[in-house]
């Protein structure tokens, strides 16, 4: 049954007793297994609690209550637009419309290549630099439709988008790790993903 | 928060260039733990989150000779509607909030301390990351702090997407790997809290702000703001205005007529505003006659509402109250966890009714029936307050907007469908 590679099962692995209780492992697991595999299926969530131990019904238990871990395939980029209300005021509809167009999808559909998948998504805490969308790791933000444009018809030939994600100013010399290389969107950059940095006693 | 402006202010080197840890330096060694509580006490502190708790009595809470560890949770799970500040300090000033983090632990004899990161915040999973890295090899973390002889660990820790983790105690049952589900209270969390052990849990900003406290000392502190206002606070605006963003101001000496036309460069397309929400969705909203209000916590409920988060959301004359109720409610209804009759049930049952409000279909009697649900969701017959929250959008609006309502009755939007003007 091992879908996970043996580097994630190892990094899983190690997270076994680095809490006080085995549970809290289950997280970080579950967010390492969506990491490597795109979405977690039933097998992956079996996986994941043999790994660590514990009963299936531990990751089965949070898998559906919490948003980022997703149950079925993704396109290769998730675009998630804000639906809050200080996007919504800022024309988070109209962005949403614009790209179902766009792409020739409803909302929470794949295009037909895999590549797209568009869901709307509440707040990410982004209010300031409405609207916005978040794609994989990274957010872009005070979106107008030439830089949605932009960013969707650089993605669309696996090219890395012109503008730069919320967060990387020039001033800091930071060059963002490349979205277009990722392999699924939401496998995004495993270096997001550096749960449980640091010792627990 | 001027160190965020420069370059690079999320490593090491500029964040103690530029003053980070030397507080923490003065706290370890020239105070005894009970001393710091007492200077977050004289500092008058409140919690920035929302509920703007005491700090140092919230750690004055912790039990002392308690044969367990205790543990320092940092709730970094910034997802209230309309705020937007915490993700500032995680993302550019991480050793000021690691720094905090420390201080507090110390004060109440913890060795562990967790950050808990909305899963969405990548960047600031990253840099509080990279940030705890570089603080264990320059010795702010771990053993013998700055060989003052206090052990110190500290632990990133990521959610996974849910707004009811940023409630203190479905934040400590996610961090045990469970379903977000707030609990019964009391025990308390400094009493019974992560693991089963005494634990102080405080919002980021709250954190960041120990530092200042231990190095310019609590009267500094209680000499800015006003009375039962103490200090700088964030006020994150979004909506209408020409220059949305994040403002660090003195509490009580601004009202919100001020932010929005001298901090925010008034309207956008010299519009009036039409109704504001203060401190975040939970909070009610505010009508275009009531912004002359200061911007501290008993002015703002004087006026029914909250400071909350310090978000502040402005909407201008355009903008359909139904609408944004709806928008709000929808919001609560998917972010309930269930737990509780009144908000599993309520948050659904209205955010049905206000989509015929919306749509149409919508009777007369069903304002009523909203405040009914309303009245029947609040006061305490949950467990937590996101319930609380939710009832705050549906009937301020109908308090200040009822004509509005009304308009919607029986066909629908009267501006069909859109929210308000965009030029999107």
């Amino acid at each position: 049954m091992a879908q996970l590679s043996k580097e994630t099962q190892d990094k899983i692995r190690d997270l076994k007793d680095k809490f006080p209780a085995r549970r809290s492992a289950v997280l970080p697991s579950l967010h390492y297994a969506q990491a490597e595999l795109g979405y977690l299926d039933d097998a992956t969530l079996a996986e994941v609690a043999a790994l660590l131990d514990v009963p299936e019904s531990m990751t089965v238990e949070v898998v559906g209550f919490y948003t980022m871990f997703d149950r079925e395939r993704r396109g290769k980029y998730k675009l998630e637009v804000c639906r809050n209300i200080s996007c919504a005021l800022m024309g988070a509809k109209q962005l949403t419309k614009h790209l179902e167009k766009r792409l020739g999808i409803e909302l929470g559909g794949t295009t037909p290549d895999g590549k797209f998948t568009l869901l709307e998504t509440e707040c990410l805490g982004a209010c300031g630099y409405a609207p916005m969308l978040m794609i994989g790791p990274y957010f872009y933000e005070n979106l107008t439709r030439e830089k949605v444009d932009a960013i969707v018809g650089a993605l669309a030939e696996d090219r890395e988008p012109p503008i730069r994600p919320a967060g990387y100013p020039e001033m800091d010399g930071e060059t963002p790790k490349p979205l277009a290389k990722a392999s699924s969107a939401s496998a995004e950059i495993r270096d997001r993903l550096a749960v449980s940095e640091g010792k627990s006693s | 928060m001027a160190r965020v402006e420069l370059p690079r202010s999320f490593t090491l080197k500029v964040a103690e260039q530029n003053g980070v840890y030397a507080s923490l330096k003065k706290g370890l060694t020239q105070h005894k733990p009970d001393e710091i509580i007492q200077l977050v006490k004289a500092s008058g502190l409140r919690g920035r989150g929302g509920a703007g708790f005491p700090t140092g009595g919230k750690w004055g809470f912790v039990p002392k000779n308690i044969d367990k560890p205790r543990y320092v949770v940092c709730n970094a799970d910034e997802s209230e509607p309309g705020t937007f500040k915490d993700r500032i300090i995680l993302e550019r000033d991480p050793h000021l909030l690691i720094e905090g983090c420390v201080l507090t632990a110390y004060a109440v004899d913890s060795h562990q301390v967790y950050i808990y990161i909305r899963g969405e915040y990548g960047l600031s999973i990253q840099r509080v990351s990279d940030a705890v890295r570089e603080a264990y090899k320059a010795g702010y973390l771990g053993k013998n702090i700055l060989g003052s002889g206090f052990d110190c660990d500290l632990t990133v820790y990521a959610g996974a997407g849910a707004y009811i983790c940023g409630e203190e105690t479905g934040l400590l049952d996610s961090l045990e790997g469970k379903r977000g589900h707030p609990r019964l209270k009391p025990p308390f969390p400094a009493v019974v809290g992560l693991y089963g052990s005494p634990t102080v849990i405080n919002n980021v900003e709250t954190l960041a702000s120990v530092p200042a406290i231990v190095e310019k000392g609590p009267e500094w502190f209680a000499s800015t703001g006003v009375k039962n206002a103490a200090g700088p606070r964030i006020f994150a605006v979004s909506g209408h205005v020409n220059k949305p963003g994040l403002f660090e101001i003195e509490m009580g000496k601004v009202t919100l007529r001020e932010l929005i036309e001298d901090h925010c460069g008034g309207m956008r397309n010299g519009r009036k505003v039409k109704a504001v929400i203060p401190g975040g969705a939970s909070t009610p909203f505010l009508s275009a006659d009531e912004l002359d209000v200061t911007l501290d916590f008993d002015a703002i409920q004087a006026k029914g509402s909250f400071m909350g988060s310090t978000a502040v959301i402005v909407m201008d004359e355009t903008t359909c109250m139904v609408h944004a109720s709806l928008i709000l409610t929808r919001f609560f209804a998917h972010e309930s966890c269930g737990q509780c009759t009144p908000c599993r049930e309520g948050t659904h049952w209205a955010e049905t009714i206000l989509e015929r409000f919306e749509h149409g279909g919508a009777r007369q009697e069903d304002i009523d029936i909203l405040l009914d649900i309303a009245a029947e969701m609040g006061g305490g017959r949950t467990i937590c307050a996101l319930a609380d929250g939710a009832i705050g959008p549906i009937k301020s609006t109908i308090q200040k907007w009822r004509a509005e309502y009304e308009a919607h009755v029986p066909g629908g939007c009267p501006q069909k469908g859109e929210l308000c003007e965009v030029s999107w």
